[in-house]
């Protein structure tokens, strides 16, 4: 059972917004229905769901209706039509007291101006969730205190908001989305007001602090770069329709269309981009098997100048090269085992390519990724990271 | 397009106060004795406490709500009001000025929460309170003795009517200046309608709405030269007597404690909106070294 679920959601801003679901429909576009019909489209026929434990990302640009369409999750914005599924129950038609209690206890959300109130303490603003709860207020101290110090802010709480930076105020911001214990997380923008380096280490925060809480997040980004970092899954809108929902690795390999393409033209794909997406399958020699023709034979075969050699269970033992084994048939020897050069490199299915490109510099051989238990799963030759980093996919065998 | 005839404006105007005084003197005795109840009780109050003892708490208060330099003044202009034998009548004016000005506020504090709620509330009550503002004082003195008798309640009245747009009007303006995503932050974890006006939206415009308290007085102590005229006690009463005797002395003394007394009341209320708690800190810390 996904925790979020939302089917064929429209937000329609104007006079009669019900009469244009049929329009778009029948496929006409926002500027089409702007012009024509003076409404604004803010949300046009969105479905995706989030499971449980997740980090879902909407990416879009300003006025692409990214902002409206978190909003419709709780209901700040009331959708004009299609349905909300938080924990199965569709949140747009509950009555107003029950939606209170959705937002009080499933729901809490992070805001990109951290919308804290100025006139209370930092400590105040955490368990500000909690007093609209009437919880008493001697257990909210304590569990704002709490709140406080998993986001690291221990010993501000007698502060007031505007005495802290942007970063810190945001980390309130946090605390008091946490201090309720909702399981869904709406973060809309919530790093976008901070400069680059909180903002790095925000996400890195955000993420550690996922690592422990296991929450439902949502959140809104026009960061291509953040949405590629933080997200489970990501999901890119354009003028209020949804044009693509993949992993990072999805998007980047395969864009749904020129708009995406657009979009990840500029992305570090080098910090993205895993081993296990760009590496060419494991051919390689299995000792107890093979003699040294075999070795001659497959290296002709596949145009390559070495092997990486394995035993039965596909373990990693070395990499033998062309010259070697030329060298071991002048000599009349047949054994490959005194000619397996161990010292190669290895790195897993998820080293990015960032990680991968220095280990060509002092080495000619290709790198092999290898699972934990050393078993081969692919190899890797420097043309295969250019490739990567050119956004091209697997291609032919061969360096 | 010209009319012949003269629309019959005034004698509707009149009309319609003759018939009020006939039909409504219950409710105007019941006004007037009520107000008249408070102001005089609290002027009775005022002037029993000695005068040194109030100077005193008032330097204090100064000091702890704004700092020495407004405590030095409110003592010495305080002194001189005193020296100058018009204690009582300052005393009488503060208590006209502090009745009306509570009124004003219990008044003026929902029709502005009302107004800043709802835009049609809005619409309505701002040409009233354009009305209110700018029609001269004059005017409804007449209509206020009509209904009240001679004396202070009908210059009550006439100052509560003067001096309630400008905490209405900031109350609603301070409310609606409330950042919408504080709102919206406040929404999206459960706030009842009640919890966000109490908790957001008022304290988020507290210092706007002491603006609006600190204009609202300023307009009742001009008021008080002209419910003088119809009989009010107090500094206005010196000052026109003063006026009216060719006595400049004593109009330019009488004046003299208004400016004083508004000066106070401005600097104090003032500070009311913004934090307290530092200055107050301070003044603890100055007493406690002493």
């Amino acid at each position: 059972m996904p925790k979020v679920e939302i089917k064929g959601l429209y937000k329609i801003f104007g006079p009669t917004p019900r009469q244009v679901i049929p329009m778009l429909e029948s496929g006409a576009d926002k500027a089409n229905i702007l012009k024509k019909h003076k409404h604004s489209v803010g949300v046009n026929n969105a479905s995706f769901t989030v499971e449980e434990g997740e980090i879902f990302v909407v990416m879009g640009l300003s006025g692409s209706g990214k902002s409206t369409l978190i909003r419709c999750l709780n209901r700040l914005i009331e959708p004009t039509g299609g349905s909300v599924f938080i924990d199965d129950q569709d949140i747009t038609k509950v009555s107003a007291a029950h939606l209170r209690e959705v937002r009080r206890k499933k729901i809490a959300m992070v805001f990109q101006n951290f919308a804290l109130l100025p006139h209370k303490t930092v400590l105040e603003n955490v368990a500000f969730g909690l007093e609209i709860q009437d919880v008493k207020a001697e257990i909210r101290r304590q569990k704002a205190q709490e709140m406080l110090e998993t986001v690291g802010l221990k010993g501000y709480g007698n502060a007031k908001p505007n005495e802290l930076s942007g970063g810190m105020q945001q980390r309130v911001g946090l605390a008091r989305a946490l201090a309720t214990k909702a399981d869904i997380l709406l973060m809309d923008e919530a790093f976008s007001a901070l400069d680059p380096l909180i903002r790095k280490d925000m996400q890195n925060e955000l993420l550690s602090l996922q690592h422990k809480l296991k929450k439902t997040i949502i959140f809104i980004t026009h960061d291509l770069d953040e949405a590629l970092k933080i997200g489970d899954r990501i999901a890119i809108m354009k003028d209020g329709n949804i044009v693509q929902i993949g992993t990072a690795e999805e998007i980047l390999q395969s864009p749904a269309d020129d708009y995406v393409r657009e979009f990840t033209h500029d992305v570090n794909r080098a910090k993205i981009i895993t081993a296990s997406a760009i590496m060419r399958d494991a051919e390689a020699l299995v000792l107890e098997k093979s003699g040294i023709r075999m070795a001659v034979r497959k290296m002709k075969d596949l145009g390559i100048s070495s092997l990486f050699v394995t035993d039965k269970s596909n373990t990693l033992l070395g990499i033998v090269t062309i010259e070697q084994v030329s060298s071991l048939i002048k000599e009349g020897k047949e054994a490959l085992e005194s000619i397996i050069d161990d010292n190669i490199k290895t790195v897993s299915c998820e080293s990015s390519i960032d990680e991968i490109i220095p280990l060509f510099l002092y080495s000619n051989y290709p790198v092999a990724v290898v699972d934990r238990d050393k078993k081969l799963k692919g190899i890797i030759f420097k043309s295969t990271v250019l490739a990567g980093i050119a956004g091209e996919g697997r291609e032919s065998y061969g360096a | 397009m010209v009319l012949s005839e003269k629309l019959p404006v005034g004698s509707f105007v009149e009309k319609g106060i003759d018939w009020m005084t006939q039909n409504f003197s219950g409710f105007f005795t019941a006004v007037k004795e009520v107000l008249s109840g408070v102001i005089d009780g609290t002027s009775w109050f005022l002037t029993i406490i000695p005068a040194f003892v109030f100077i005193i708490l008032i330097s204090l208060f100064a000091w702890w709500i704004a700092g020495k330099g407004l405590a030095i003044f409110a003592g010495i202009g305080l002194f001189l009001v005193h020296n100058l034998n018009l204690w009582d009548k300052t005393m009488q004016t503060l208590a006209l000025v502090g009745a009306s000005t509570l009124i004003a506020l219990l008044i003026g504090l929902p029709l502005g929460i009302l107004m800043s709620k709802s835009d049609a509330a809005n619409k309505i009550i701002r040409p009233i309170l354009d009305f209110m503002q700018t029609m001269p004082a004059f005017v409804y003195l007449i209509p206020a003795v009509y209904f009240f008798d001679l004396g202070t309640v009908p210059g009550a009245v006439a100052t509560i009517i003067f001096a309630m747009p400008p905490i209405v009007r900031l109350t609603n303006l301070g409310i609606r200046q409330v950042p919408a995503d504080v709102v919206e932050a406040a929404k999206s974890f459960g706030s009842t309608p009640a919890q966000l006006l109490l908790k957001v939206r008022i304290p988020l415009a507290v210092p706007t709405i002491m603006a609006g308290l600190n204009q609202t007085i300023m307009l009742s102590l001009s008021m008080v030269v002209i419910s003088a005229m119809i009989g009010a006690d107090g500094l206005g009463k010196t000052v026109y007597e003063g006026i009216t005797q060719m006595n400049i002395g004593k109009g330019f003394e009488g004046g003299l404690a208004v400016v004083i007394m508004a000066m106070l009341l401005d600097r104090i209320t003032q500070c009311l909106g913004s934090t307290p708690q530092k200055s107050g800190k301070r003044f603890i810390k100055n007493l406690l070294s002493k």
